[in-house]
């Protein structure tokens, strides 16, 4: 016996709101079976796993800060993926617009002013835009495979900011460890609502970017340039569209939107660089991306449960002392579950014996 | 057992008060935390103390992490049924840990470990939030509430007895030294071994490699060839992985442990090995929580308090052996700073005039090298 | 042992576990397949090879076992994207991130044991000739396996029907299927060969290069080997050639600074990356090559239409 898909003529509505509960309880039974090799009890597990940190207000908050710079980059790819543009280094541009942003805290410390979070926030976009435009620009002058080439600039983003801290940007005052100093009051990016949490404007950056997204993609001519493009780039074509120009326009939304990301997080969570500043939010977007399906109102969604199982992975550590490692291996089996079940939405599944599939092989094309 | 359920209590409030209006939240996280306070100081010997740690690596590194855990599991054998543990390994420095330590806050720990230099910021940012948590940051400087303390450990201490003993056993003359990252802790280790290295032959080398990495076995291992190849017939390392001693091992050449005793990884090559014991600290924190007496400090503990231990001396010959144990005495006992002058700079100006002894500020910030080791430092 | 060979032997250590995960990944990525988890696949293959080789005794066990475990990961991989025609490259992060936390899990108990190293081989007279003689008579075995794969590869991939096969797969996987060749299965093989080769290049980590079990072992060296398939423009002896380049880069900066010579260790690290992006221009640039050399379908999802 053997599994076949048959795709289906158009997605289906009822898989499309279904499959998502249907890996959800996929997960919550192998996640279940998982606890219970380890000696654990499953139901605690479980609970402190995704109903935990959803039980106090500042936890909440720490949600919104975890989830905003997913979100945020997932917005763009989404963008991206749906032109068929493959941009797997929103990494880099993560991190260049961290730097790039933070050229004013760290090299003029004195420039003291309110402008100085606005200007920041800008070259954060900017900077980000600008290494997104690099594989733009190779893709469309020399056919050169985007994938590659962003990926391969995550790595020197990574090591031009660790020799920036370590070197010319490193901190006079603080006894030569590799960090910068820390931002001045006027280049923080502020707490929403301080009393209640730490989560800053960062988390409405996303909020805002992903309704904007969002209405273009389904309310505007270029959000069917997109979608035309990314399906079939001959229609475009045939339609008016110029191909090349969506690639340089889906890198430089996408390398802006992560750049901005990274210049909120710097300023707003972190308060200086350092040599790492991304527990891997430019590769943890890509699946976001795809748990959202692709939809900026599915992308919230997506980032706020990839940032909750990295904060229930915490509390399951607290409380019942479940390992680091088991909550890696945790958050695998999510993504594999959501992935397969959303194949449902596209395709039927058929399970189909030798005789069976030769005899519609005989039937010949439909 | 009714004071623990009124700190619980407490706690429960000061968790709520979140949802209310901020004034009357405010009154209320007050009485909490006055309330909490108040249980905190009168505990008995019924309540048990929770101690918390983060780590920033996992434990399974057998290396840094790991030996905080080692520490972590003396205090539960010291203090038995006393004591309730938690901990959170690869903790991601930046916006991460401040969550993280926040949540071992409210989670009831009374005490938090935070064991990177990275956390510096995290640590104290939190602990203006939670007055009645005591917190212990390893490595940094910031003590920005009087419920921060800070901590470290001498390890240069171990690495002048190394030095000692590596000048006693190369035929080269030379040995290799392999850094992670040059911050002041590691080039302390470095002029230490080479000030210890000089009292036996004062024309010794040391080749330094920065590896840029705290933990990345193969590059270690490579890292260790090139010394050896280069001449080098004693290796020490400032990176954690078991990887150096076994190349040694290979090469028939000897070798320092890291962190941990490695001499599993190298029976016929370990001469000794810089145990990072953190235990003895954390059980004497954690009991003065218990008792009442826990106070903010800034300690910098050596051989003499018991932070910094040498495996056995193994693989030499008896008179270098006895030469190692004497000058191991001799820093633990007090009577010797390995710090002490006349100290000459790599730049051949002088630092340290005869009998002078460096102060604690100057070495917690070192960014130079003094004469005698081969390599410029990354600047 | 003299300097110079002393080097070149490190440099082949270092290169041969990059070596051997490369071309793996390349047959997949001739198959059409991007499988973006091969840190993950290899850092099962480092586990299973060191706690197979500590129990038994036998490095050799060690060995076939990451090789099994490689090809049994990437299964899971296989399924989701070629039978379920999940995303590639989001199922590819997925496999890295179980694998990484899946190795932590089953090794934790081996963190802290030495252990079992696979001796070199040393053919007598002839591995003391000067300069080359250990070089190439005095290595590891797996050395010599991973020389003979990227022959056997490129053999294959080259000179063989199936190979070809294999190629019209990757690169137009639409005919292919309608020429009545069975895309699927040949996806199928093409992924679990690079799993096993991953597996493979796990173990050697674990067994030959440093003989020890420590989490994340693998320490970024998947990605390597992925940014080596390119770099190689998706020619087996060209990988090998990269592989080297990249060893002795690292070595070279290790070597520099022994010798007390300071350039910034970032830069030279980053340089393998760049050439990795101009040598992509270039071949890209020029239009017959990149038609000869690159998967045409490399990520895309195939369903077999009727």
């Amino acid at each position: 016996m053997r599994i076949e898909l048959v795709k289906r003529p158009q997605q289906s509505a009822l898989y499309s709101a279904l499959s998502p509960f249907i890996a959800l309880a996929l997960t919550l039974i192998a996640g279940a079976i998982m606890f219970s090799l380890l000696g654990k009890n499953p139901l605690d597990a479980l609970y402190y796993y995704f109903v935990d940190p959803l039980r106090e207000m500042w936890s909440l908050h720490e949600l919104a800060i975890k989830a905003a710079p997913l979100i945020l980059i997932a917005v763009g790819l989404s963008i991206c993926f749906l032109s068929n543009n493959w941009n797997i280094g929103a990494e880099g541009q993560f991190i260049i617009g961290a730097i790039t942003g933070s050229i004013l805290p760290v090299m003029y410390p004195d420039l003291q002013s309110w402008i100085i979070l606005p200007l920041m926030l800008i070259m954060g976009v900017i900077g980000g835009a600008a290494y997104g435009f690099i594989p733009a620009l190779l893709k469309t002058r020399f056919n050169t495979n985007e994938i590659l080439t962003s990926l391969m600039l995550v790595y020197v983003a990574q090591l031009f900011l660790d020799w920036l801290v370590r070197g010319p940007w490193r901190n006079p005052q603080g006894m030569n460890f590799p960090e910068t100093r820390n931002f001045h009051q006027y280049a923080i990016l502020p707490e929403i609502w301080p009393s209640m949490g730490r989560a800053n404007w960062g988390f409405v950056f996303a909020l805002v970017a992903a309704l904007v997204a969002w209405f273009m993609l389904s309310r505007m001519l270029k959000g069917f340039e997109v979608k035309v493009l990314g399906q079939s780039p001959r229609a475009g074509r045939f339609g008016g569209f110029s191909a090349s120009r969506m690639v340089i326009f889906a890198f430089l939304v996408s390398g802006g939107l992560a750049g901005l990301a990274g210049i909120s997080e710097v300023s707003g969570a972190i308060g200086q660089l350092r040599p790492t500043i991304s527990p891997g939010y430019g590769f943890a977007a890509i699946i976001v991306a795809f748990l959202g399906r692709l939809n900026p109102l599915g992308i919230i969604a997506a980032g706020l449960v990839l940032a909750l199982s990295y904060l229930g992975g915490e509390a399951a550590q607290i409380s019942i002392g479940v390992s680091d490692k088991v909550v890696r291996a945790f958050q695998g089996m999510l993504l594999f579950f959501v992935l397969g079940c959303d194949t449902l939405i596209h395709y039927r599944v058929r399970f189909v014996g030798s005789t069976a599939h030769k005899a519609e092989v005989s039937h010949g094309n439909a | 057992m009714v004071k623990t359920k009124d700190y619980e209590n407490a706690r429960k409030y000061a968790g709520n008060s979140g949802k209310r209006i901020t004034s009357m939240k405010k009154t209320i996280l007050s009485l909490a935390v006055a309330a909490a306070a108040l249980s905190l100081g009168t505990m008995s010997a019924e309540a048990k103390v929770k101690a918390c740690w983060i780590y920033v690596g996992p434990i399974g590194d057998f290396g840094y992490s790991y030996q905080h855990h080692q520490g972590l599991l003396e205090v539960q054998k010291e203090l038995g049924d006393q004591v309730e543990t938690a901990y959170l390994e690869s903790v991601p420095e930046g916006a991460d840990a401040e969550r993280a330590i926040e949540r071992f806050a409210r989670s009831g720990c009374n005490i938090i470990f935070t064991t990177s230099f990275g956390f510096m910021d995290a640590t104290n940012k939190v602990a203006g939030k939670f007055p009645e948590v005591k917190f212990e940051h390893a490595t940094g400087y910031k003590r920005e509430h009087p419920n921060v303390a800070t901590y470290n450990s001498k390890f240069h201490e171990g690495r002048y007895v190394q030095g000692v003993i590596a000048a006693k056993m190369s035929k080269t003359g030379v040995a290799g030294y392999i850094a992670s990252f040059p911050i002041p802790e590691v080039v302390l280790g470095i002029n230490a071994f080479m000030l210890g290295a000089q009292t036996v032959n004062p024309d010794f080398k040391v080749k330094v490699v920065w590896a840029n990495t705290w933990f990345d076995a193969g590059k270690e291992a490579d890292a260790a060839k090139a010394l050896i190849d280069q001449g080098v017939d004693i290796i020490t390392q400032h990176t954690d992985s078991t990887a150096p001693m076994q190349v040694a091992t290979e090469r028939g050449i000897k070798a320092f442990g890291q962190a941990t005793d490695m001499i599993k990884f190298g029976p016929q090559t370990q001469l000794t090995a810089i145990v990072d014991d953190w235990g003895p600290y954390y059980v004497k924190r954690v009991k003065a929580v218990i008792d009442g007496t826990w106070e903010q400090h800034d300690v910098w503990d050596g051989m003499k308090e018991g932070n910094v231990v040498m495996a056995p001396y193994t693989n030499m010959p008896d008179d270098v052996k006895k030469l190692a144990e004497e000058t191991e005495a001799k820093i633990k006992s007090g009577e010797f700073n390995p710090y002490t002058g006349p100290i000459t700079k790599q730049d051949g100006t002088e630092w340290l005039k005869p009998g002078e002894v460096a102060d604690n500020g100057t070495l917690l910030g070192l960014n130079f090298y003094v004469k005698g080791v081969d390599d410029k430092l990354p600047q | 042992m003299g300097m110079l060979e002393a080097v070149l032997m490190t440099i082949a250590t270092a290169a041969t576990p990059l070596l051997i995960a490369a071309v793996g990944e390349l047959v997949s990525e001739r198959a059409g397949v991007l499988n973006l988890g091969v840190e993950g696949m290899m850092v099962m293959g480092a586990v299973t090879g060191f706690g197979v080789a500590l129990t038994t005794g036998s490095p050799w066990l060690g060995i076939f076992a990451a090789i099994a475990v490689g090809a049994l990961f990437s299964l899971l991989f296989a399924f989701l994207t070629l039978t379920l025609v999940t995303n590639q490259v989001a199922t590819g992060l997925a496999l890295t991130l179980l694998g990484l936390g899946l190795s932590g899990m089953l090794g934790e108990s081996f963190v802290g044991l030495p252990g079992v190293k696979l001796t070199n081989i040393d053919i007598p007279f002839l591995s003391d000739i000067p300069l080359i003689g250990r070089l190439i008579f005095g290595q590891d075995p797996v050395f010599y396996l991973s020389i003979l794969l990227t022959a056997g590869v490129a053999w294959f991939l080259f000179r063989s029907r199936v190979g070809l096969t294999l190629r019209s797969v990757g690169d137009n996987h639409g005919s292919a299927h309608a020429l009545g060749i069975n895309v699927i299965l040949i996806r199928y093989l093409a992924v679990m060969f690079g799993g096993a080769c991953a597996g493979l290049a796990g173990a050697y980590l674990s067994l030959v290069y440093t003989p020890q079990w420590v989490e994340n072992m693998t320490a970024g060296r998947g990605w390597i080997a992925l940014a080596l398939v390119v770099f190689a423009s998706w020619r087996p002896w060209r990988v090998l050639a990269g592989a080297y380049l990249f060893g002795a880069v690292t070595i070279g900066q290790l070597h520099a600074q022994a010798l007390g010579i300071g350039v910034p260790s970032q830069l030279l690290s980053s340089l393998p990356y760049l050439a990795t992006v101009v040598v992509l221009v270039l071949i890209s640039r020029n239009r017959r090559m990149t038609m000869v050399n690159t998967p045409a379908s490399l990520g895309r999802p195939f369903v077999p239409d009727r």
